[in-house]
Order: C-alpha cells, then structure tokens, then sequence
C-alpha cells in the first residue's frame, strides 16, 4: 500500500505543457531546427522518468508473485 | 483460528478511500492528457502509461494482502506449493502480458499487442507443463 505517486503525474504534464509553449516561441522566433531538439529533449526526459517507473512496477509485480 | 495474520490485516484496509483516490487521481490524469495530446502526443502516451502504473503499483499492495491469505489457507488444506506457486506465476505472467498488449494498443499497434499476447500465451504453457505431467502420472496410477 505505497502511497499513490501522483507527483510524477504532476511532473511529466509539467514538463509536456512547459514544452509545448516553449516549442511554439522559438517556431516564432524561426529557430526551428531548435524546437525540434527542445521536443526531442522533452521526450527524451519523459521517457527516462516513465523507464524507472516501469522499472519499479516490473520489481513489484517479481516480488508479489515470485516470478523469478 | 485456520488463518491468523492475513486476515486481521485484510479487514483494516478497502474502504470507500482508496476508490475514491484513484477515480479522482485518473480523472485529473486523463484531463492533463487532453490537455498535452494536439502538441505533444508523445509525451501524452507516456503520460497514460504513467497512470496505469502508478494505479497499478498502487493497488499491488493490497494485491499482496489476498494472496498471503489465500497461500495460508491453502497450506491448511495442504495444497502442494507447486501448484500453487504455478498459479501465480502464471498471472504474473497474463497481467504483464495484458499490461503490454494494452500499452501497444493506446499507441496505436494493435499487431503488436497482438504478438505481445501471443507471446503470454506461450509462456503460460510453458509454465504450465509441470502441472500436465503430474496430472498425467496421477491418471495413470488409477488406471490399473
């Protein structure tokens, strides 16, 4: 009965929200070829955070029922 | 008193809290992902794979709970562990393979959810053989 992690819910809507504005500012200021890294960062990060999380429920689901 | 521990502990938790965090937790969820999927669905998915596994991890514990309850009670009907240990595994293995398939399915690859079951299926079976084989020894023993 951990507790329910909603502040890494929080975090990545955070950081996809933060992305998305920033992405649309720098189209504007013509340096698209940034906006694509900025995206690519984003997800990148997203991607690292929800790998860890994925890692913990593998770990929880062995544990419980004594997979391996 | 045939079982002691588990059970005391299953009657504190699983009141009207729990459901009430988790629908409230989901909705919210689901708003933020309306909210980032036109500019970023990417990062909309992982935000829904995000939720189904923190519910999920969140919901193990009390997972945990029924299933020391039930390996008590079998041990006092003297269920061998074999089968018993087979069985959990064997929906360990059909939950991931089911978490997977779904995961694949919201991004929009049903073939691959589809190999994703596919392969469950298998393993299943595979753990299932010692099970098979000592059905077919108890058979053979009563035939004469």
């Amino acid at each position: 009965m951990d507790v329910l992690r909603i502040d890494l819910l929080f975090k990545i809507a955070g950081i996809g929200i933060f992305i998305s504005v920033l992405s649309i500012i720098l189209t504007q200021a013509e340096k698209e070829e940034q906006a694509q890294m900025l995206t690519l960062a984003g997800a990148v990060i997203v991607l690292l955070m929800v790998l860890r999380l994925l890692g913990d429920l593998f770990d929880s689901i062995r544990v419980i029922f004594n997979l391996y | 008193m045939i079982v002691s521990g588990s059970f005391l502990t299953c009657t504190k938790a699983g009141d009207l809290v729990e459901i009430v965090q988790v629908v409230g937790f989901a909705i919210i969820a689901a708003i933020f992902i309306i909210l980032i999927r036109q500019s970023r669905p990417e990062i909309a998915q992982l935000l829904s794979i995000t939720i189904g596994i923190i519910i999920i991890v969140y919901l193990l514990g009390y997972l945990k709970m029924v299933i020391d309850l039930i390996t008590d009670m079998a041990l006092e009907a003297k269920v061998s562990p074999l089968f018993l240990r087979t069985l959990f595994r064997v929906i360990g293995v059909a939950y991931l393979a089911e978490f997977g398939a779904q995961v694949c399915r919201d991004a929009g690859e049903g073939s691959i959810a589809g190999k994703i079951e596919f392969a469950g299926k298998i393993i299943i079976l595979i753990m299932a053989i010692p099970i098979l084989v000592s059905i077919m020894e108890g058979i053979v023993k009563f035939i004469p």
